[in-house]
């Protein structure tokens, strides 16, 4: 048991000292994933906004925040490459929606309708769904900040700098539009409890999640993680959904998913599968 | 002492290749060279990224690359960009700032803390008259400014510092 503790505070620098422990290793890739598809998938929805923002500066905003979203998901594809799970690229493009970790609600699409034609896109499901997400990762990167695998710490205090900017972002939004016309109330409050019964697996770590606990990839518990989320959106929804968050479709983080997922993927990848062994 | 000459060799290449998004402003000057290691012929040289999500990392790596190679005893020069330490604002050196302005971008304030309120000045003339357009800008690191005294648009690059409070 001592030694076992002792293991526990171990710090962890190479994708080779990584390896040596095969349960260290499942949970850091499954964790890593998760981290990877969540990012990937809100920046890809957020891409798909380009040119559609409410006004002009907005649509500044919200695909600086998206490039700079892309471009956390690159560092943690980047991370499960130097561990010798494939290239960042191919992680990113080419695995099939059961291999995915994101969290179901981050796939949701849009609204009705598709970029290229009649978008009838809904802003309130962009408030909500980037505000929730922003605060979870907050309170993610903050439990990895000190986690046993150095160069995911590392890469989360580098992200916990550039954060705030897009967590106080979408925080005003919320404010804004929660005292704004009748109609923006009414919306917004659609899209809230909406997520209410959607978005649990994106604050949940999956069928690993104890494991990650036990060898400090993480510092604080999934029920933390949760409470802690809790605590911050209550500052913000001026009408509280009444219930626990619920997860409706599943768990992605098990690799469950929503058709929704599929039709991102082959929008993301449609180049990529136009010719794989093209060089770009 | 061959090996001192050799690294300032170094540096002074590096003071000479520009950010591809903020030209006149070196990459030295922003602050990205952690680590020069020269190991008879071949230069290692570890750089660390400003934003995660700046697309010109990679044309910086080349850029970097092929200007240190340019130098006769240079064999192979390999660029790495490290997370061991993050990069902040307060890494941009007194020059960098100072061409930053000349290209219509306010410096980051100095000595910033998150939650400080956060006041700019033109760049081009000095004065504090200014109004927030947008945090958010043509790149991650930079915000839309305007100045109500000389009646110019302007750009800052914003402050990226360590939240407070933190354990690490």
């Amino acid at each position: 048991m001592e030694r076992g503790e002792e293991k526990m505070s171990n710090i962890i620098e190479t994708p080779e000292q990584a390896k040596q422990d095969a349960t260290y290793y499942q949970a850091l890739r499954e964790l890593l994933l998760q981290l990877a598809d969540d990012d990937l998938l809100i920046s890809f929805r957020g891409s798909e906004w380009l040119g559609l923002a409410p006004h002009i500066e907005e649509d500044v905003a919200y695909s600086s925040i998206t490039q700079n979203t892309m471009g956390h998901a690159v560092m943690y594809y980047n991370l499960l490459e130097e561990l010798g799970e494939g290239r960042a690229d191919i992680l990113a493009h080419d695995r099939q929606p059961d291999e995915r970790r994101n969290g179901c609600y981050l796939e949701k699409r849009n609204g009705e309708g598709m970029y290229l034609e009649e978008p009838y896109y809904d802003w309130a499901l962009a408030v909500v769904r980037n505000y929730f997400y922003e605060t979870c990762k907050k309170i993610k990167l903050e439990a990895i900040a000190n986690s046993s695998y150095q160069p995911l710490a590392h890469v989360a205090r580098k992200v916990l700098m550039e954060h705030p900017y897009h967590l106080a972002h979408w925080k005003l939004w919320m404010k804004q539009l929660q005292s704004s016309t009748d109609e923006a109330k009414k919306r917004m409050q659609t899209r809230i409890d909406e997520a209410w019964v959607e978005f649990a697996d994106v604050l949940e770590l999956g069928n690993l999640a104890t494991d990650m606990r036990k060898h400090r990839l993480v510092t604080i518990s999934e029920e933390e993680i949760k409470d802690k989320w809790l605590d911050e959106v209550k500052t913000i929804l001026v009408d509280l959904p009444e219930g626990p968050v619920g997860k409706k479709y599943g768990s992605g983080r098990n690799g469950e998913h929503t058709d929704d997922l599929k039709q991102a993927l082959d929008i993301l990848a449609e180049v990529y599968n136009s010719d794989k062994a093209a060089a770009w | 002492m061959k090996e001192i000459t050799r690294q300032e060799e170094i540096f002074n290449v590096l003071k000479t290749v520009d950010d591809p998004e903020l030209p006149s402003v070196s990459v030295y000057d922003l602050g990205m060279v952690h680590d020069v290691r020269i190991d008879g012929n071949s230069v290692e040289i570890k750089m660390v990224p400003t934003f995660a999500g700046c697309p010109a990392l990679e044309f910086i790596e080349m850029n970097v690359k092929k200007a240190v190679e340019e130098l006769a005893w240079v064999r192979a020069c390999q660029v790495k960009f490290t997370m061991e330490i993050q990069w902040s604002t307060d890494a941009i050196t007194d020059k960098g700032k100072e061409e930053l302005k000349k290209h219509g971008i306010a410096p980051p304030p100095e000595n910033f803390r998150p939650g400080d309120e956060w006041t700019v000045n033109c760049p081009y003339c000095n004065s504090d008259y200014t109004s927030m357009e947008n945090i958010f800008g043509p790149t991650a690191c930079r915000s839309i400014l305007y100045c109500m005294a000389c009646r110019n648009p302007f750009e800052a690059m914003k402050p990226v510092v360590q939240p407070l409070n933190t354990n690490y």
